[in-house]
């Protein structure tokens, strides 16, 4: 177990970079999520750490060391990666004893077994230990790739989008699964996905890459409720963020491809501070409500059921946003609604620069 | 309609089967010639048309490795009674087996077929083992010109390698090479490398990397991960390498014609050799040739369980 410290690193392949200047703290026992599309540069991260790539630029410290000149077997890391993180030919026993019988270990036999042991009852893999791997179905691959991970109580733990080659329902169980498992173990997790919902539901701490940068580190609550620029809002949530280009002059806000205007409340007027002209409006989809006297009037466009509840695409002008409404509630394709935004939940961002313009948004900037 | 179908497939099937039988028996018709004229007495190897019905003999196989000359009058019944029997079978032919002293002189055969088999083994070792190294490397690190280097490598196959052999010849005997082992072991894994490292090198790319990553950071060196981890997962291509390797080497004529006379001339260019004593002795080729088909025929055998079976990649389904 251990602090890990990333200042600086930079990574290039040829002329492509994957790496910019990226600074990383993921403490003791966190269970640390890099959230990010494909390309983003999670798995590079991930595999600097690991020691199976080298930084451009930049060091790396792992418990307060830096392992620059280390390799990958002296880091003392366990790896789980999405596929292929199984020996081939080797049963579920050989494979769980294969890291212990290393030589930088040089373990006595029935100390592996008892590890073996106390792994496959951690993860309920007993009854699979003679089986050889191609034998397995996706989840217990990845149970037995976890296994091998945990028998040699590594410092790190890192995975490598683990759960996403599994079936929605499995990955739904090992994803807590995997959850309790670090708690238990007190272990450092570092998690990688691009899915966010993996990352809202098992991270301590989650940190959004964007395009080899760091678009935001924080909480999960802090990551959604809020989002430091465009770019977080919109990758993380489901539905993502309604962004609409609007205008803000005094107190009135107009989004001018649809019919919506409305007043700013004192509240929200404060909290933008002095910003005005042509900004992104962001708003989340159950922060639009149905509401008579609401000042925004729109057309059902289209609808997504999702049993408590729908998503429903409303129409203005040339504009479309969601909101999400209770199950209940008819609606028909082209109905007019009359609806509002909860205020005391809406964004503002720079047209320019994606960054939030709201109070606690910059509070938060300056205290990181 | 279904079944009009499944029997019009079965009718194709049945006609395929057919097929493949007789192809199997034309490729099989030479290889039966040459084993049955092996096991054939003499005066019934070479009439008009080929006798197929004899009694099976191994009198051609015992000729194939002793030294023995034609006797100009009849074996005494006394001497005749006193050798052993497959002596005596040399003597219904009216020759008689050359001795020093008392033992057995062999024939030039034994000795040219432990040359095919030391060279052939050797080379076909070395060249796939080079071979593999070499294509785990172009696999897996970045290596400066890959692309030149491998087409460097595939462009020793683009002569006909004959079109060197002069040159080779004046080179090998310049530094004391020719008719040795060394020097046509050198040779075939020349001639083999190329081949090895290409066919490798598809076969490594096949293999994840993820296995031997997996292994480093369990604690592993590259050198160990890649015995423990590549080299079994490869074992399939290093099989079929190797078969391959193995014929080239074994079969090879031209160069062993070539370089070697004696000491380290292998079985191909020795067996034709023996046409030129005397009235050909066809049994004793066929024998000779018989007995140097089986190696390739063995080796092939033990190891098509690898060539057959499908590769067992992908611990994790892709």
């Amino acid at each position: 177990m251990a602090h890990v410290r990333l200042n600086g690193i930079t990574k290039r392949f040829g002329a492509h970079t994957a790496l910019e200047n990226l600074d990383l703290e993921i403490e003791d026992g966190q269970f640390f999520v890099l959230l990010g599309p494909t390309g983003a540069g999670k798995t590079t991260t991930l595999r600097l750490i690991a020691g199976l790539e080298k930084p451009t630029a930049g060091s790396i410290e792992i418990g307060g060391v830096d392992v620059g000149d280390w390799g990958a077997a002296e880091r003392d890391v366990a790896l789980v990666l999405q596929q292929y993180s199984l020996y081939p030919r080797y049963t579920v026993r050989q494979n769980l004893e294969f890291p212990l019988k290393s030589n930088i270990r040089r373990m006595a036999q029935p100390d592996i077994d008892q590890r073996v042991a106390r792994a496959a009852k951690t993860l309920r893999i007993e009854h699979l230990l003679e089986r050889k791997v191609d034998r397995l179905s996706g989840g217990e691959m990845q149970r037995v790739s976890i296994g091998r991970a945990i028998v040699r109580s590594p410092r790190i733990f890192l995975m490598d989008e683990p759960l996403s080659n599994l079936d929605a329902k499995l990955r739904e169980t090992l994803r807590s699964e995997l959850k309790d498992l670090q708690m238990k173990l007190g272990a450092t997790f570092l998690f990688v996905t691009h899915d966010q919902i993996e990352a809202m539901s098992m991270g301590d701490k989650v940190g959004v890459l964007n395009d080899g940068r760091l678009a935001q580190v924080g909480t999960p609550y802090e990551i959604y409720h809020h989002p430091r620029d465009t770019y977080v809002a919109g990758f993380v949530g489901s539905p993502a963020m309604n962004l609409l280009p609007a205008d803000l002059l005094g107190d009135r806000m107009r989004v001018p491809s649809g019919a919506i205007e409305f007043a700013v409340g004192p509240a929200l007027r404060a909290r933008l501070g002095r910003s005005s002209g042509p900004i992104t409006l962001g708003i989340r989809a159950e922060n639009v409500h149905l509401d008579p006297a609401g000042s925004i009037e729109a057309r059902v466009w289209g609808v997504e059921n999702h049993g408590v509840e729908k998503i429903v695409t409303l129409k203005t002008g040339d504009c479309l946003f969601k909101a999400t409404m209770p199950a209940t509630i008819a609606t028909a394709i082209d109905e007019p609604m009359r609806l509002s935004f909860d205020q005391s939940r809406l964004h503002a961002f720079d047209a320019a620069t994606g960054l939030n313009l709201s109070l606690e948004g910059r509070a938060l900037e300056a205290a990181e | 309609m279904a079944a009009v179908k499944s029997s019009g497939r079965a009718a194709v099937n049945r006609l395929a089967v057919v097929g493949v039988i007789i192809a199997t028996l034309i490729f099989l018709a030479p290889i039966y010639w040459i084993a049955s004229t092996a096991f054939k007495p003499r005066a019934l190897a070479t009439t008009v048309p080929p006798t197929v019905l004899f009694q099976p003999e191994i009198t051609s196989f015992i000729k194939l490795f002793v030294k023995r000359v034609q006797m100009n009058k009849a074996v005494d019944p006394a001497t005749y009674a006193a050798a052993p029997w497959w002596e005596q079978r040399i003597m219904d032919n009216g020759e008689r087996v050359l001795r020093t002293g008392d033992n057995v002189q062999l024939s030039g055969y034994p000795s040219r077929f432990m040359n095919s088999l030391i060279i052939a083994i050797t080379s076909t070792v070395l060249a796939v083992g080079m071979g593999t190294f070499t294509a785990y490397g172009f696999s897996r690190f970045r290596v400066k010109g890959e692309a030149d280097l491998l087409f460097f490598i595939l462009s020793t196959r683009m002569l006909p390698p004959i079109v060197v052999a002069i040159p080779m010849f004046l080179m090998y005997r310049a530094v004391g090479l020719t008719d040795t082992h060394i020097g046509l072991i050198i040779l075939y894994i020349a001639f083999n490398l190329s081949f090895s490292v290409w066919l490798m090198k598809g076969f490594m790319d096949e293999i994840p990397k993820e296995y031997e990553e997996a292994a480093l950071v369990d604690g592993y060196t590259r050198m160990q991960a890649f015995f423990k981890i590549v080299l079994p997962e490869a074992a399939t291509g290093i099989a079929a390498t190797a078969v391959f390797c193995f014929i080239t080497a074994w079969n090879e004529y031209a160069f062993a014609l070539i370089m070697t006379n004696r000491r380290a001339q292998t079985a191909p260019p020795f067996i034709p050799s023996q046409l030129g004593s005397g009235l050909p002795d066809w049994t004793v080729i066929a024998a000779g040739t018989f007995l140097f088909l089986l190696p390739v025929a063995i080796f092939t055998f033990a190891l098509r369980g690898h060539l057959l079976r499908g590769v067992t990649f992908g611990a994790i389904r892709k």
